[in-house]
């Protein structure tokens, strides 16, 4: 055996742990989902049109695209009157290469008919803790030498509260500035789910993505995210079925994709067209091999898959 | 031109007519928002440090840097004098861009000058360097504590930490990286 093959044997060997922990986890997942009377579904992974987002790069793939996240066609599939889904299935994001990111990396995302955000906080939360306890946490888990309580009720902050609380600049400045994201990573981020886990929720009604509105408060948009340790886990969001407004978000995201010189992609006109019949809902995307991370106290992501771009 | 994405650690950047090495690099990403490229970076003349998040639409010119074989002629007030063995052409390094290297100059040796836009701005000697002891106490016969240590002082007035059997007039071995004693050497 050569002395490269040899290295190589050696760091897949030294992921053992990681990957046993990464497979009962997703094994758990699969399991409380079954139990909770939702249907396990797959949606194409190669595409034509992902939905537009400002700040996500779609792959191309031939003619068409890798998804992004499999929101468009699950959100079909709850239009066509299936009101509980899950889906654990790759993603891929163009340019997203980090400690803590993959350009192509695992999500489960999940939808519930007739379900707000709240409800669906509350599901995350009791999902997670009957996966983690499943693996042996049935109290508290260790990240980077602390100990995170995992009792419920998890912390719930909205993001002004954070903005106040952590950051020097207010909310309303960073977004003035064009600094909101910045912050929240510099200042925010680093604070949350720190003792406990952190829902981080009405974000600026700017940074809605697919997320409705709040009737109450037209400034904030229904959506969410979880924070472990730091680490953001999940967005979620009671999701906007209101076709127009979708459209004119859609077109502002390709129009900033078109200023990047981004790839364009076609607007989602089957999506488009189906929204109007999607019921009330919430729906979330978590990452698994974050949650993976969290379980094996990993401060790479490259720790917990067997292999990264750089080493195939 | 590099873009934002091309930014890893180790890499030498121009800024405000400076160059800059990134010393400290991660790329972050809130998952809907903006990619945010957060680099520390050096100052390579004045070794100051700043921090900054750079955005993906950020360009940034590389330093234009290189590196010269030289050898070290005399120092003339804070001024030390290296001449170039091919062109014979002389240049100066002032005491900070030197820095801890002075405590290894000696007359004749080689060193590699780092040059910014052809600007002499700092310096690398080889790894290891032989000086002489110029100043040591005797050795007190019977003090045979091994691992004992002594201060001795060599001929570029560097005061080094050395077994205590080592005595003046001999020539010892100092990595230049750490500043410390290896070993004795002969002749």
């Amino acid at each position: 055996m050569s002395s490269s093959q040899l290295d190589d044997n050696f760091l897949l060997a030294r992921k053992t742990q990681a990957l046993s922990l990464r497979a009962v986890l997703i094994q758990n997942i699969r399991q409380f989902f079954i139990q909770h009377h939702f249907l396990e579904i797959e949606t194409p992974l190669r595409i034509p049109s992902p939905a537009p987002e400002e700040h996500i790069e779609a792959i191309s793939s031939g003619d068409w695209f890798l998804q992004t996240s499999p929101e468009l066609c699950m959100k079909r599939l709850l239009a066509a009157g299936y009101p509980r889904i899950f889906q654990i299935s790759k993603c891929f994001r163009a340019a997203e290469r980090g400690s803590k990111h993959l350009p192509e990396f695992t999500m489960l995302e999940w939808y519930v008919a007739q379900f707000d955000y709240s409800q669906l906080m509350e599901q995350c939360e009791a999902m997670l803790i009957t996966a983690l306890k499943d693996m042996g946490h049935t109290q508290d888990i260790i990240r980077q030498n602390n100990k995170i309580n995992l009792a419920s009720p998890w912390e719930r902050i909205s993001v002004a509260d954070a903005f106040s609380k952590y950051a020097p600049t207010g909310l309303q400045e960073a977004l003035h500035q064009d600094r909101f994201d910045e912050i929240l990573v510099e200042y925010i981020e680093p604070r949350l789910g720190i003792d406990r886990p952190t829902f981080i929720y009405d974000y600026p009604a700017k940074l809605a993505a697919l997320a409705k509105i709040k009737k109450s408060d037209p400034n904030v948009a229904e959506r969410f995210e979880l924070y472990i340790g730091g680490l953001e886990l999940a967005n979620g969001f009671s999701e906007l079925t209101d076709a127009r407004e979708q459209r004119q978000r859609f077109e502002e995201a390709l129009e900033a994709h078109a200023a990047k010189n981004w790839a364009s992609y076609a607007m989602p006109e089957k999506f488009l067209a189906t929204l109007e019949h999607l019921p009330p809902c919430a729906g979330i995307a978590l990452g698994i091999d974050r949650l993976a991370m969290i379980l094996a106290n990993a401060d790479k992501i490259d720790d917990v898959v067997a292999f990264t771009p750089e080493t195939l | 031109m590099y873009t934002a994405s091309d930014l890893k650690k180790g890499l030498r950047l121009k800024i405000d007519n400076e160059p800059y090495i990134i010393t400290e690099f991660n790329f972050v990403k809130p998952g809907k928002g903006q990619a945010l490229y957060r680099s520390k970076l050096k100052n390579m003349i004045t070794g100051s440090q700043f921090e900054r998040s750079f955005r993906s639409v950020d360009t940034f010119e590389p330093a234009d840097l290189r590196e010269k074989k030289m050898q070290y002629l005399y120092k003339e007030g804070d001024k030390y004098c290296f001449m170039d063995n091919e062109s014979f052409e002389q240049i100066y390094l002032t005491e900070a861009q030197v820095g801890d290297s002075k405590n290894f100059l000696i007359d004749n040796i080689e060193a590699e000058i780092l040059l910014f836009e052809d600007r002499p701005i700092g310096i690398s000697l080889p790894n290891f360097v032989d000086l002489i002891v110029t100043e040591a106490e005797p050795w007190a016969k019977g003090d045979t504590v091994s691992g004992a240590t002594k201060p001795v002082k060599v001929q570029t007035g560097y005061t080094i930490q050395v077994p205590t059997f080592v005595g003046e007039g001999e020539k010892i071995r100092i990595d230049t990286r750490t500043g410390d004693y290896l070993t004795r050497v002969k002749g």
